[in-house]
């Protein structure tokens, strides 16, 4: 699991020092084995050791490092987007118009761009200020209604998908948006956002590189931050992290400005890697984040969980869906077997965290 | 219940007269509370000084926790004033109370009990250290400090890094205690902190009051329990119905009229009368009104207002003002010896 590595520095800090002389004496010392249960992404590591060697024994093309570079793409386009609503969703909130906020930032990008035939850089720069925005809105729609963000991003999630369609018929007069790859600093953009990397005769999209890094960076922010205590804080007890002085608010308009920082980031990888978009696309997506960081052991309700395991939910998520193809079944099986997944790694998260709470 | 009214008024100004002259940290002039066109507090006057227990009494609903949530900057009282150090203030978010030093022990003690001890101990003022793009939490240090303060108050715990929800209640409470006191609170507000706790661990947190008033805080203790507020407090306020039943320093009262006073006071009585209409009652164990009269409700300035509108609110054959001002200056006897006939 190279991306389990990759976040390991940052990972569980050493436990404190045993404290010489008194002591209790009712607490036992809670064993090292309970101790790493106690870590969120425990049960997901174990799920996804299960499925590689899953598939490793009944599909052999999967045993190939150029199959392993295609499940990791696949994982890595998923996990960029699983780390923003990861940590929303530590934060205590849900954001289901992320799938189609990926799409808004690219037809922003394509649209604007074309449209003004401007540098492609300066539509990426305004998808960013507008995915951005989508966030700060969801955010501060939520802290000023009081309304749960599930029912405040459905909302939102309704008038992105509507506005997505809509506004590029007008532009394009078509699902799609024109395809922008012979203008002004394409070639710059694509190399940033969709180039591939060769280490021993296979290629390796860049994003999995983004992926690993973003995954790193999101552990030091939850663990090693304030800001990262405040988002535990926000999620396990709202009005306690307030009285103590927690600032709720920019938490959360922050947490969900990071969600619109992800979806701008995939949304331009799309743009770059297949010069147009698709104003339909990213409807569902947003379930497939949520159950990725489910499945890598965030606690649906808040308060609880960490960014390797997301990086191991889209993981699974990446070997599923590739696997299934490699293995030459029905890919009309992958949601079920995704869905087999989920409940399996809530039963074993459940478990998990009654095994780490019990004393 | 006109005798309250008075009570209330010259309960404000006994205020003064309490013992340790030291300016109040934090003051309440007439404050009062409305959400709406609901009043929840009304002219309400309390003073917090250092190294003094306030105790701040009363049943369910009285007004105990509009008081600590405007105090402790959640809410903002809509009349009267609020004023620290002398100076009148309106808080609009508890970092602000937090940075004048006013720190809030809650009932659910605002702790997240899924966040490791440490964490919770240093939640919204943590540590950090290094330059701003790699400012991150300084964990040793917190450890070190979460340790040796909780060690200070005589709470060792094996492990910093377990949930905070897997400590008992006791436990809790201490912890949040020691936070406080460690960030350099001058006011300590502790709401209902024995409410939930069995006899012995509400001991030691009782202790842990006394502590904090030793280091020179002042107390804030909301309780309902007239014992446990009697043996650390020095100064007594009864809420109500959201306005001032009493207030008394702990020289001016007993640990009985205090508890008879939480126990009703005339509104026993008159429930007393209620049930002596109801056939088969019996009454005449019950205390009298007189009895459950408190020195505060008699006003020191000797104007005859508190006995006359004793009279008037009892029912006339049982309450002679002789009574009322006897029982008030002398020893609140449980079983009054001079019943009525």
């Amino acid at each position: 699991m190279t991306m389990t590595q990759a976040s390991a520095p940052a990972a569980e800090p050493a436990p404190p020092d045993s404290p010489a002389g008194r002591k209790d004496g009712r607490a036992t010392e809670r064993s090292v084995a309970r101790r790493l249960l106690a870590r969120p992404e425990v049960g997901a590591l174990i799920a996804a050791v299960g499925v590689y060697v899953f598939f490793f024994a009944a599909a052999p093309p999967f045993r190939e490092a150029s199959s392993l570079a295609t499940v990791l793409y696949q994982a890595s386009v998923m996990g960029i987007m699983t780390l923003p609503v990861a940590l929303l969703m530590i934060g205590g909130e849900f954001d289901l118009s992320a799938g189609v906020a990926v799409t808004t930032s690219a037809l922003t990008a394509a649209i604007l761009s074309y449209q003004l035939t401007l540098n492609v850089w300066t539509g990426v720069i305004v998808a960013l200020i507008a995915s951005l925005a989508v966030g700060a809105f969801n955010g501060w729609l939520l802290i000023k209604t009081g309304l749960p963000s599930f029912l405040v991003t459905l909302g939102s999630f309704l008038i992105l998908q509507g506005a997505n369609l809509a506004v590029t018929k007008i532009f394009t007069g078509n699902v799609a948006s024109d395809s922008i790859s012979d203008m002004d600093g394409f070639d710059q953009a694509k190399s940033v956002f969709a180039s591939e990397i060769s280490i021993g005769g296979v290629n390796f999209k860049i994003t999995i590189f983004y992926w690993l890094v973003f995954a790193a960076l999101a552990t030091w922010l939850l663990l090693r931050t304030k800001f990262g205590n405040w988002i535990f804080a926000v999620g396990g007890n709202q009005d306690s992290a307030r009285a103590v002085g927690v600032p709720v608010k920019f938490t959360k308009i922050a947490l969900f400005m990071g969600v619109g920082l992800g979806a701008w980031f995939v949304g331009m990888h799309l743009l770059f890697s297949f010069n147009t978009v698709q104003s339909g696309e990213g409807v569902g997506n947003e379930f497939l984040y949520i159950i990725a960081a489910v499945i890598g052991g965030c606690l649906l309700t808040g308060g609880y969980g960490s960014a390797v395991g997301p990086v191991i939910g889209a993981f699974i998520f990446g070997m599923v869906s590739q696997g299934i193809v490699y293995a030459n079944w029905n890919p009309d099986w992958f949601k079920a077997f995704l869905g087999v997944m989920l409940l399996l790694a809530a039963l074993v998260n459940l478990w998990v965290r009654r095994q780490a709470t019990r004393r | 219940m006109t005798s309250n009214d008075n009570g209330t008024a010259s309960g404000g100004t006994a205020v003064k007269d309490a013992p340790g002259n030291a300016a109040p940290l934090v003051e309440l002039r007439a404050a009062g509370k409305s959400y709406g066109n609901v009043r929840a507090l009304h002219g309400v006057d309390l003073a917090v000084r250092p190294g003094q227990v306030t105790c701040v009494l009363g049943d369910n609903g009285a007004g105990k926790s509009t008081l600590i949530k405007i105090v402790s900057g959640l809410h903002q009282h809509t009349e009267g004033e609020f004023l620290v150090d002398g100076e009148a203030v309106r808080f609009s978010t508890p970092r602000e109370a937090l940075d004048r030093g006013i720190a809030t022990v809650y009932q659910d003690l605002a702790t997240v009990p899924l966040m490791p001890v440490w964490r919770n101990f240093f939640l919204g003022s943590e540590l950090t250290k290094g330059p701003w793009p790699v400012r991150r939490l300084d964990i040793e240090r917190m450890k070190k400090t979460a340790d040796e303060e909780l060690r200070a108050m005589g709470i060792v715990l094996d492990d910093l890094e377990q949930p905070i929800g897997t400590l008992s209640g006791g436990q809790r409470q201490c912890v949040a205690i020691a936070r406080a006191v460690h960030f350099g609170a001058r006011v300590l507000i502790l709401d209902e902190p024995t409410a939930a706790l069995g006899v012995k661990q509400s001991g030691v947190v009782l202790k842990y009051i006394a502590a904090a008033r030793d280091r020179g805080l002042g107390v804030i203790f909301i309780t309902h329990n007239p014992h446990h507020a009697y043996m650390v407090g020095d100064h007594f306020s009864v809420l109500r119905l959201g306005t001032l039943e009493l207030s008394a320093a702990r020289s001016e009262i007993t640990v009985e009229e205090l508890t008879n006073h939480m126990a009703g006071g005339a509104e026993l009585t008159a429930l007393k009368h209620e049930l002596a209409q109801v056939r088969g009652v019996d009454v005449e164990e019950l205390p009298e009104e007189g009895d459950v009269q408190v020195p505060a409700a008699t006003p020191s300035d000797g104007t005859p207002d508190g006995t006359a509108s004793e009279t008037s609110s009892g029912t006339a054959s049982e309450t002679s003002s002789g009574t009322a001002s006897e029982t008030s200056s002398g020893t609140a006897s449980e079983t009054s010896s001079e019943k009525t006939p």
